[in-house]
């Protein structure tokens, strides 16, 4: 039985609901935050992404939790992060002066004594004298539970939880409410003052406690720290500055323990507002590793993409040769789907869902995408171990023998299976890069005999069955009459070229059917009223970039979708094509990475640079419809 | 007194109850990491810090059984039973006296009184060291039950 909610005239409630592009997001590289425009912290899962939040207002202003700090009256904000770092810093502009808030969570601290998870907060007034209001509300179990603080003498607040303890510590004392759940403080802060507050979680003990008067310096420490990562950025093109908010963010999504990447830090951001598209994404999709591998090799992140390449190899072991979907940090399935009891949803857009039931689905895919990561770190140099080549090659008997079963694709969609053209792409992409793995010496124990056939098995249907002679295009499945955007990846995937007449023809009739005027793209034709989908968009532009279009065709577009970026450079998954508003999970790894990889095309067609290196014509010696021949 | 015996029991006991403490954090039942606790009097480095404290924990208890032993033999009377009971005793101990004087001696603990310093950040144990866990009293008191158990069971007179 659920524990009886708080009752909402007693729950303290940090607004109305802003918009999804109002929050901001910060992290230590194992978890992370998102911070609203008005200064509420509003979504914070510790010890891990996926792990139950102690802030959860994002999906329920009376329920969820929340930590505001904010001057009292009316002010306009302006915020950005401190440079190439994922240090936030929001000002408040008031009447009677300024005040400026720092937010980060301590990344990059490996020795000494300092918390195992932190954030630090440091509100500093430039000017003037503002009153300030500082409300902290945790929560456990999705705002099942309410606190228990407690002030322990001098070193703070204490509310312990099931599996650990959190410490508030501040320079100014807070007041804790009368049912023990919340505190808060209001005081004046004139040029000069400054509050200073250190939350930390622990599961072990003891918990260090951090003195307050080192946060300045840490947090000099941490920006410094983001900086040095940011630096090793090789990427000299246009839109640097969003190719580098897309590799900081991408960054903050890696799981440092495991090398991990999550494709969320959040669940249930609705895709549609009031509806029931609502997903736990705070998990790590192997549909990602290709096009994450690719962004991380070609800007110089070797050791990132490393370390996630090892963690698809190793960490999915439990399940392999098959693969699931998606994975925990660790490697394990995702938890059992279930629906929050207790928090309504972002306004009021219910379910809020916790776990991914798509974790049972089949989605044959995911082994082209992995094994394109792997051929991608091998084309590119790196060493496949005798292991690593074991897997792969399980990867690989196990496609030869399912390719041809009907899955769920792509789109995860929850009403059957079908024989999607996507999953057919990707399993001839397995296979051709498994080729052309062995012919190049980097990869031995494959039955090259029996690939080659299946490979030319999976062509033929593709450009038979897949290609509606009526439309002029590439269709979404076999012998089908649907388009979705993920037709685009033909050419990324080298089995067509970008400036063929086949793949022109499908660009064309795409762009037609789930197109917008402002240049995005609907993933496919659906009745469920969701936005657009934001990866398509930098899909069609990288599209442009391989030689579908022109140079200044791909950078207009991009340019065009660069609008639909927060004011830190952020993105969610969906963009409502009539107001422009960011819709779902947010940020989007996948997002971002479809950003990185329209400039990284871009940039090298202008330079006049080899494209994507781990595609048939530039890894191998053949064209792919030569082999069938 | 019987020093072979002694040395092996002395070993199995200390063994068990390192394990026990340490599964007792894995289940959840205390956050206390007694390893790094002890390791971080010597050192601020974490990991070190834990390295240190296992191996100064299992000397302090293989040679904190010879107090057992010395019990046995001046009473004549070893079994599990004394044995548990001598643990229980000493895990009261533990509790009370060595958790209260633990931010005194320990050279990186904050107290509450004083609240945290640039040196002094590790949380203190409070009460029964019931700031690390609801349960970590239940745990300490089953490990050194355990610990007393073994010895009493092993431990040869001559």
């Amino acid at each position: 039985m659920p524990a009886p909610a708080i009752p909402e005239t007693q729950a303290p409630n940090p607004g109305p609901f802003p918009v999804i592009s109002d929050y901001g997001i910060i992290g230590d590289c194992r978890s992370a935050a998102l911070v609203s425009k008005q200064g509420s912290l509003e979504w914070l899962c510790w010890p891990r992404f996926d792990s139950p939040p102690i802030f959860a207002s994002l999906l329920d202003r009376d329920q969820g939790g929340f930590w505001k700090i904010s001057p009292t009256g009316s002010c306009s904000v302006t915020r950005e992060y401190l440079p190439n770092s994922n240090v936030l810093r929001t000002t408040f502009h008031t009447a009677n002066g300024r005040v400026a808030l720092i937010d980060l969570m301590t990344a990059g601290e490996n020795s000494g004594l300092v918390p195992d998870h932190e954030v630090i907060r440091r509100l500093v007034c430039e000017s003037g004298e503002i009153e300030i209001e500082v409300v902290f509300a945790p929560r456990e179990s999705y705002g099942e539970k309410p606190a228990s603080l407690r002030q322990v003498g001098k070193l703070g607040l204490r509310m312990p939880c099931a599996c650990g303890v959190y410490w508030l510590r501040s320079n100014l004392p807070l007041q804790i409410d009368g049912s023990g759940s919340s505190a808060s403080l209001r005081t004046s802060l004139k040029a000069g003052d400054e509050l200073l507050f250190s939350l930390t979680y622990s599961e072990n003990a003891p918990a260090v406690l951090p003195a307050l008067g080192l946060l300045p310096a840490r947090i000099a420490k941490c920006v410094k720290w983001w900086q040095d990562w940011a630096a090793q950025a090789q990427y000299d093109g246009d839109f640097r500055n969003e190719v580098l908010r897309s590799a900081l963010t991408l960054k903050l999504l890696c799981f440092s323990v495991s090398g991990a990447i999550v494709a969320a830090p959040t669940t249930s951001l609705p895709e549609r507002i009031g509806g029931n598209l609502n997903w736990d994404y705070r998990y790590c999709w192997l549909r990602d590793s290709a096009l994450t591998t690719r962004a991380l090799l070609e800007l110089g992140y070797w050791e990132e993409a490393t370390h996630f390449l090892d963690w698809m190899l190793h960490a999915t072991r439990l399940t392999q040769p098959e693969l699931r979907i998606l994975y925990t940090v660790f490697g394990n399935p995702a938890q059992k789907e279930r629906e929050s009891q207790r928090l309504r949803g972002y306004k009021d857009s219910a379910p809020v869902r916790i776990g991914n039931a798509a974790r049972d689905q089949l989605q044959l895919d995911v082994y082209g995408e992995v094994i394109d990561a792997a051929a991608q770190f091998a084309f590119r140099g790196g060493y496949l171990d005798r292991e690593m080549q074991k897997v792969l090659v399980r990867f690989g008997n196990y496609v030869v023998k399912h390719w041809s079963l009907p899955d769920e694709g792509i789109w995860e969609p929850r009403d059957g299976r079908r024989n999607h053209t996507h999953s057919r792409l990707l399993c001839w992409t397995a296979l051709d890069r498994l080729v052309r793995l062995c012919e190049q010496g980097k990869l031995k124990g494959i039955n090259l005999e029996e690939y080659l056939k299946n490979c030319e098995a999976i062509q033929r249907e593709i450009t038979s069955r897949c290609w509606n002679q009526k439309l002029q295009s590439y269709v979404s499945e076999l012998d089908g009459d649907q388009l979705d955007a993920s037709l685009l990846l033909m050419c990324w995937y080298g089995f067509e070229k970008a400036d063929s007449p086949r793949m022109r023809s499908s660009y064309q009739a795409i762009r037609r059917q789930l197109g917008t005027g402002e240049g995005l793209l609907y993933r496919y034709n659906s009745d469920a009223q969701e936005g657009t989908f934001a990866i398509c968009s930098f899909w069609e532009a990288e599209y442009l970039a391989l030689g579908g279009g022109t140079i200044k065709e791909s950078e207009s577009l991009i340019r065009s979708l660069l609008k639909y970026k927060n004011d830190l450079g952020l993105y969610g998954e969906e963009i409502d094509a009539k107001t422009g508003e960011t819709l779902g999970n947010f940020p989007q790894a996948f997002t971002h990475v479809g950003l990185i990889g329209a400039a990284l095309s871009l940039v090298q067609r202008q330079k006049g640079e080899q494209q994507l290196g781990h595609r048939a014509e530039s890894a191998g010696e053949q064209e792919p419809h030569q082999m069938v021949a | 007194m019987n020093w072979l015996s002694w040395i092996f029991s002395g070993f199995i006991a200390t063994l068990a109850l390192s394990g026990m403490l340490s599964t007792s954090q894995g289940l959840g039942l205390t956050r206390m990491n007694v390893p790094y606790l002890l390791g971080t009097i010597v050192t601020h480095d974490r990991d070190r810090a834990r390295l240190f404290g296992f191996f100064a924990h299992f000397l302090n208890g293989w040679a904190f059984s010879i107090l057992y032993v010395l019990l046995f033999q001046d009473l004549c009377l070893v079994s599990w039973w004394f044995g548990l009971l001598i643990g229980l005793v000493h895990a009261l101990f533990v509790l009370t006296v060595g958790m209260s004087l633990l931010p005194s001696l320990h050279p990186r603990m904050a107290s509450e009184r004083h609240g945290p310093t640039a040196v002094r950040q590790l949380e203190p144990p409070g009460f029964m060291a019931l700031n690390y866990g609801y349960q970590t009293p239940i745990s300490i008191f089953l490990a050194h039950a355990v610990f007393g158990a073994i010895l009493g069971s092993l431990y040869h007179l001559r």
